[in-house]
């Protein structure tokens, strides 16, 4: 049992923790205005879309694959839906969300077979759909960007879940858009952990030869987690679009590195079958504390990339410095 | 006499031209353990997977507990309880001990949901009834090979075997768990399941094996009681010639051609020291953590020694690099050849000349002519079996690559030759043909070292055995003073 407790207090969704707090304090001890709830409502301002990205980078790495085509995939879905609801006169949330859905699931399975069935390596697949998928974004819908959404998306910005005002009298609402990764992050959660077909997804990463020997369909689990990947991008498109109230092609554009960064930070291996959904959601929560408040301590700018840059080599190199561990350690 | 599980009557099997099965029979009884034994490309894999159901034979009749068995396929042989465990155990590393041994069988009855609290049960039951421990929510990659084998026979008993067929079971364990996994395999033959075990490491086959079964170039050579066999009888059908079992006894000579004195590393060895005359074949043996292999890598210079002195021909050598090494024409064949000693894409030809390149550099190019030359000399020299120099090292048996490696270090005329479990994985006829090429190696005036815990080997072919401790010299002895009980006695007592 004490075993067990120590293996929990080392465990790297712990040592994400240990590093959140320390920040936190740090942060918090230099400068007051960050013990607020406003931290809380900008923080998870800031966590809602990289959280989705982060879930299908996730999956699709534990699968023992990558994905960097979820920017473009994201930006096409805002931009196409964005246009084509204005030009024809949509006015709809859900169908809003379903066309994001089906560009992203299109883009996804064209990932799909590139990887499952032509064989090409992820990286090299994914990166030249994300390229084709962004040149593709600018040709068709020009670089403009744009700035009126039909009306009840508009309106849908307006919900909060709660508003809070601080003693200066400023309000700080939180969207009910934060609603959308916590619902993935659930069904991603009760997925991995609790059906079979989760299960498989582990084990395809931990060893694909073992699984197609124990009966899994590799092919239809790698189809799945890129074709998942591809519905949630374009989800998470939609849901950035309504968040900034305008449909930027080039916006999210860059953001995977920090995406793959903050899902390697949460404890899930790059060489796949390792991952968790909770690791994952902390791994997101340092890096856009980072983003968001390390100008609280007074770090300039542009050293401000550097230290996320520190942090992100400090927190991966303690996940890869365990596995390197376990891999040496005498073996019981 | 009991009763049959499965029965193969005259087995064909062809891959394009190739016949890799010639009309085998086989028979396995239940609740017994059988041993096939074979050299590599005796067809013995082909065999395993047309058991399997991995391969469709090209001829011939499988029963299954009496049962004519037309079409046999992967999924049919599991339904009948057949279970084969590879050599890489195919497990999930990432996967805790309890889903592993769960996962199948979840699989295979078409579970949608994981029932973490069955996984656990049931992997608990089943190394309840194989008499294995382990922490059912540990992850795998955490685990000893000998453990991991646990989880995989565990995984099979679950899926209710009947038939276990184990590939090579005892390659990567240490003796004691050879012990174990024996004492395993003879519980389930008590439970009635039958067992097969596919080995050629002739002192296991005698320890564990009922029956014996001894394929050859793909026909069946022999089947039969195991007390039907001596070691003789066994070798030669193996291999299909006579072996004799010879001591080396090379003239004794005042020569020195290498020695140590009281050389160490930190946390490897300490104070060891030797000597090596003209014609001596010097053995270094031990348990793995004795710091025998650590031996040849600080002579290679991979991890230097710290303190002491060396001494090749007299003269006193630094050696504290790999090039160090090289210019004092100290060759290395290290104990993973795979990974350390061979460029396994390449060809022959490349790998032949690896370390000896830059004599075939002449004038700003490359001899090709005399490098293929010297290959082909190679390759007649040690008896290598390869198609051409061109052939890439990977689609060679075990044996005749590691001769590609000795025969890469051979190509640099070194003066001193390490050799670190040099025959591992290597068939009873290579290893037979490699021990041959040390003797004359050191009958030339190369100084060769064997680093190996191979005691038959050692004692065959060393005139001069050093065993270590706990990272000292326990004893040197002469083999012909000691039998293998003996030696393994002084590497493992307090």
């Amino acid at each position: 049992m004490n075993q067990k407790i120590r293996n929990f207090l080392t465990s790297n969704e712990m040592i994400v923790v240990y590093i959140i707090a320390g920040l936190a304090i740090l942060i918090g001890s230099v400068n007051h205005a960050f013990n607020s709830i406003s931290t809380v409502v900008n923080l998870a301002r800031t966590m809602l879309v990289t959280l989705i990205f982060a879930m299908c980078e996730m999956l699709v790495i534990v699968s023992g694959g990558i994905d960097v085509s979820f920017p473009a995939i994201a930006s096409l879905a805002m931009i196409a839906t964005g246009n084509i609801m204005l030009k024809n006169g949509l006015d709809n949330v859900p169908l809003a969300f379903l066309m994001g859905a089906v560009i992203g699931g299109v883009l996804g399975t064209l990932n799909a077979v590139l990887i499952a069935v032509v064989k090409m390596p992820p990286l090299i697949a994914t990166l030249g759909v994300s390229s084709m998928t962004s040149g593709a974004t600018l040709a068709i819908f020009g670089a403009k960007i744009l700035t009126v959404l039909p009306a009840k998306l508009d309106e849908l910005y307006k919900v909060s879940l709660f508003t809070y005002t601080n003693p200066e009298g400023i309000t700080y609402s939180l969207t009910v858009l934060f609603l959308i990764p916590i619902g993935i992050c659930l069904l991603m959660w009760f997925l991995l952990k609790y059906t079979m077909f989760g299960r498989g997804i582990y084990a395809t990463g931990g060893d694909i030869r073992a699984a197609r020997i124990a009966g899994f369909n590799v092919t239809a689990i790698q189809f799945f987690v890129y074709i998942m990947s591809g519905i949630l991008s374009g989800i998470a498109g939609i849901t950035y679009m309504i968040l900034m109230r305008a449909a930027d092609p080039s916006v999210l554009m860059g953001s995977e590195m920090m995406v793959i960064a903050a899902v390697v930070m949460g404890g899930t291996r790059i060489t796949g079958g390792h991952g968790t959904v909770l690791g994952t959601i902390l791994g997101v929560t340092l890096i856009s504390l980072i983003k968001n408040n390390l100008i609280m301590l007074g770090v300039p700018t542009h050293f401000q990339t550097f230290v996320i840059g520190l942090i992100m080599i400090v927190g991966t190199s303690i996940t890869s410095l365990k596995a390197k561990h376990i891999a040496n350690s005498a073996k019981i | 006499m009991a009763e049959t599980f499965l029965e193969l009557k005259d087995i064909h099997k062809s891959f394009g031209g190739v016949q890799a099965l010639k009309g085998v029979d086989l028979t396995i009884r239940c609740g017994e353990i059988h041993c096939l034994a074979g050299e590599n490309g005796s067809g013995k894999s082909t065999l395993i997977k047309v058991i399997s159901g991995a391969h469709e034979p090209t001829k011939g009749e499988i029963y299954i507990e009496g049962e004519r068995i037309l079409h046999l396929n992967p999924i049919i042989a599991i339904e009948h309880g057949i279970q084969v465990i590879y050599q890489d155990f195919a497990i999930f590393p990432n996967l805790t001990v309890a889903e592993n041994i769960a996962m199948n069988r979840a699989v295979s009855t078409g579970a949608k949901l994981m029932n973490w609290k069955g996984a656990r049960e049931l992997a608990l039951e089943a190394m309840e009834q194989i008499g294995a421990k382990m922490d059912p929510d540990v992850l795998v990659e955490n685990l000893s090979v000998a453990n991991r084998q646990m989880v995989a026979i565990c995984r099979t008993i679950i899926n209710d075997a009947k038939l276990l067929i184990l590939d090579e079971p005892t390659a990567a364990l240490t003796s004691k768990e050879v012990q174990k996994l024996y004492a395993i395999l003879r519980r389930l033959r008590d439970k009635g399941i039958a067992v097969m075990i596919v080995n050629h490491k002739l002192d296991e086959v005698f320890e564990i094996a009922e029956r014996l079964t001894i394929l050859r170039n793909g026909e069946k050579i022999s089947t039969g009681m195991i007390d039907e066999y001596d070691r003789n009888r066994f070798v030669k059908e193996l291999t299909g010639r006579n072996i004799s079992e010879s001591f080396y006894e090379p003239k004794a000579s005042e020569e020195e051609i290498f020695r140590a004195e009281n050389i160490g590393r930190k946390g490897a060895f300490e104070e060891v020291s030797f000597s090596l005359k003209r014609g001596d074949v010097f053995g270094i043996t031990g348990l793995l953590d004795s710091g025998r292999g650590q031996i040849g890598d600080a002579l290679f210079g991979i991890n230097p020694i710290q303190s002491g002195k060396i001494f090749l021909h007299g003269k006193q050598i630094e050696i504290n690099s790999t090039e160090d090494a090289v210019r004092h024409k100290i060759a290395y064949v290290p104990e993973d050849r795979l990974t350390q000693g061979l460029f396994l894409d390449r060809s022959i030809q490349d790998n032949t000349i690896a370390a000896s390149i830059s004599k075939y550099f002449i004038r700003g190019k490359l001899d090709e002519q005399a490098m293929y030359q010297a290959t082909v000399e190679w390759i007649k020299r040690i008896g290598c079996v390869a198609p051409s120099p061109e052939a890439s090292v990977r689609t060679l048996s075990g044996g005749n690559a590691q001769k590609i490696v000795i025969a890469k270090w051979l190509n640099t005329d070194p003066a001193l030759l390490i050799l670190n479990g040099p025959t591992v994985g290597v068939d009873i006829g290579a290893k037979y043909d490699i021990h041959q090429i040390l003797r004359r190696l050191a009958g030339e005036g190369i100084g060769v070292i064997v680093i190996s815990d191979d005691l038959p080997e050692l004692i065959q072919n060393c005139n001069h055995i050093l065993v270590m401790k706990n990272g000292r010299v326990s004893e040197i002895v002469e083999p012909s003073e000691v039998n293998e009980t003996e030696l393994a006695t002084m590497m493992s007592s307090q």
